[in-house]
């Protein structure tokens, strides 16, 4: 019987590594998984690269456990926000490398991987600071930078609900970057409200099918 | 001056510019007013890069939704026949042209239609990107919101930005306190100029050419 459901946050965060590159869902606090976040910093994996639209604000979820000192590098769209003042602190004083990539190519370098596309050419940063040094193809009279994979060894993504073949739904405009999440890394583990019963969620409710999902676990909400 | 328009203004003067059916993407910060002078006869739609479709306004004081959210992470809610998606998809809409119209605020804007909107030479912050780069290439049509001047009397209209640039060739139309300027083949042109400057005095506070075929008149209701 394929059960990806797991009790505990240890049996849903065991074999992360040091060195992962993981991905992490949400826009803001929106669809943040907020306690997988926080349970990593017990779980020990260190000198990890973030993925994810933001850098954290306060100092809990991503933020705590850049403040733990377990993030060497973070790749985002965006890190400032009111708030984000332990990313911008440690990025002052030297200890965390930060990556600056266009919202829509963060999100489609993803789902290339999770597609397996090799690349991709997009005009989006065709002409700037951040398309510089990058391979350029004129098509269709539009100059176009070649963009690669960017791949996970673990995604952590919040959803709404899930159930044991690891089928997913969202809350609204917390879907944001966990679909794409979900399909781009080795190994995902999804954060859900509520557990479903097989073919309680409808099938064309399903947003995140159930083969890019390897982990499922019930956390009651945070904050 | 004191036919200069105010923020509300040049707001109000986008807004009238927006046609019937338009999906529409409004910037972070100063575009987001102009979703609140549409013409009540005319039904738009607006979009917004964290995966909402049929975005509507504000909730009344305890109705906010920490899952319901728009690209500057304020409440939002969301229309009757509005949606919601994922990044990958939201992205797709953005660069795949789906979009009639974006609104941008700008640092600088060139002649030539290249913006700076995302970062400065001052390099004491993190720098961040978000999804301006993807909107500015993708939607149809771009226009600048944005006051003609600096707070320090600067130019912001010149003939090449300073600053690094969000896309180049991207704005279609520039809106300000003095005038609405739009960017074409042969250069700016001036539509509209607020009564009690003259079109050299506006020259005076733009540092590019402007040509200026037939000059109507900028006024805006009291706002």
């Amino acid at each position: 019987m394929i059960d990806k459901r797991v009790d505990t946050i240890d049996a849903a965060l065991s074999g992360i590594e040091d060195g992962s590159t993981i991905l992490v869902s949400g826009f803001g606090n929106a669809g943040s998984p907020i306690r997988l976040l926080e349970a990593l910093i017990d779980q020990g994996a260190a000198n990890l690269t973030i993925v994810s639209n933001n850098a954290g604000e306060g100092e809990f979820g991503l933020a705590a456990l850049m403040k733990a000192g377990r993030v060497t590098k973070v790749i985002c769209s965006y890190p400032r926000s009111a708030g984000s003042i332990i990313f911008e602190e440690l990025y002052d004083q030297g200890k965390i490398e930060l990556e600056v990539v266009p919202q829509g190519t963060l999100s489609e370098r993803m789902r290339a991987a999770g597609a397996g596309i090799g690349g991709f050419f997009t005009p989006t940063s065709a002409g700037t600071l951040l398309g510089a040094n990058k391979e350029t193809r004129e098509i269709e009279g539009k100059l176009h930078v070649l963009e690669t994979p960017l791949k996970g060894d673990v995604a952590l993504v919040k959803a709404d609900a899930g159930d044991r073949w690891g089928n997913l739904t969202y809350n609204k405009s917390a879907r944001n970057f966990g679909p794409t999440m979900a399909m781009a890394a080795k190994l995902t583990i999804a954060e859900v409200k509520t557990i479903k019963e097989l073919g309680e969620i409808s099938p064309e409710h399903v947003v995140t099918p159930g083969i890019f999902v390897d982990r499922v676990i019930k956390l009651r909400e945070e904050r | 001056m004191n036919t200069a328009l105010n923020r509300k203004q040049i707001a109000w003067r986008i807004a009238q510019e927006i046609k019937e059916g338009s999906y529409v993407n409004l910037g972070i910060g100063m575009p987001e007013m102009v979703a609140n002078y549409i013409p009540k006869d005319r039904e738009i739609v607006f979009h917004s890069e964290n995966g909402l479709l049929g975005m509507g306004p504000t909730p009344d004081k305890g109705q906010e939704d920490g899952d319901l959210i728009n690209a500057g992470k304020k409440p939002v809610t969301l229309l009757e026949g509005g949606s919601y998606f994922s990044h990958t998809d939201s992205f797709a809409m953005i660069r795949g042209g789906h979009l009639d119209l974006c609104v941008l605020g700008a640092f600088q804007i060139s002649e030539s239609g290249d913006l700076a909107n995302w970062a400065t030479l001052n390099n004491s912050k993190p720098p961040g990107v978000g999804g301006a780069m993807d909107l500015a290439v993708g939607a149809r049509q771009v226009f600048v919101m944005t006051e003609h001047c600096t707070k320090d009397g600067q130019p912001k209209i010149m003939e090449h930005c300073s600053y690094p640039l969000t896309g180049t060739g991207v704005v279609n139309k520039i809106f300000t306190d003095l005038a609405v300027i739009d960017v074409t083949e042969e250069g700016l042109v001036v539509r509209e100029k607020v009564v009690d400057i003259t079109l050299g005095e506006l020259q005076n506070k733009t540092a590019a050419a402007l040509f200026e075929p037939k000059v109507c008149e900028l006024r805006a209701p009291i706002l």
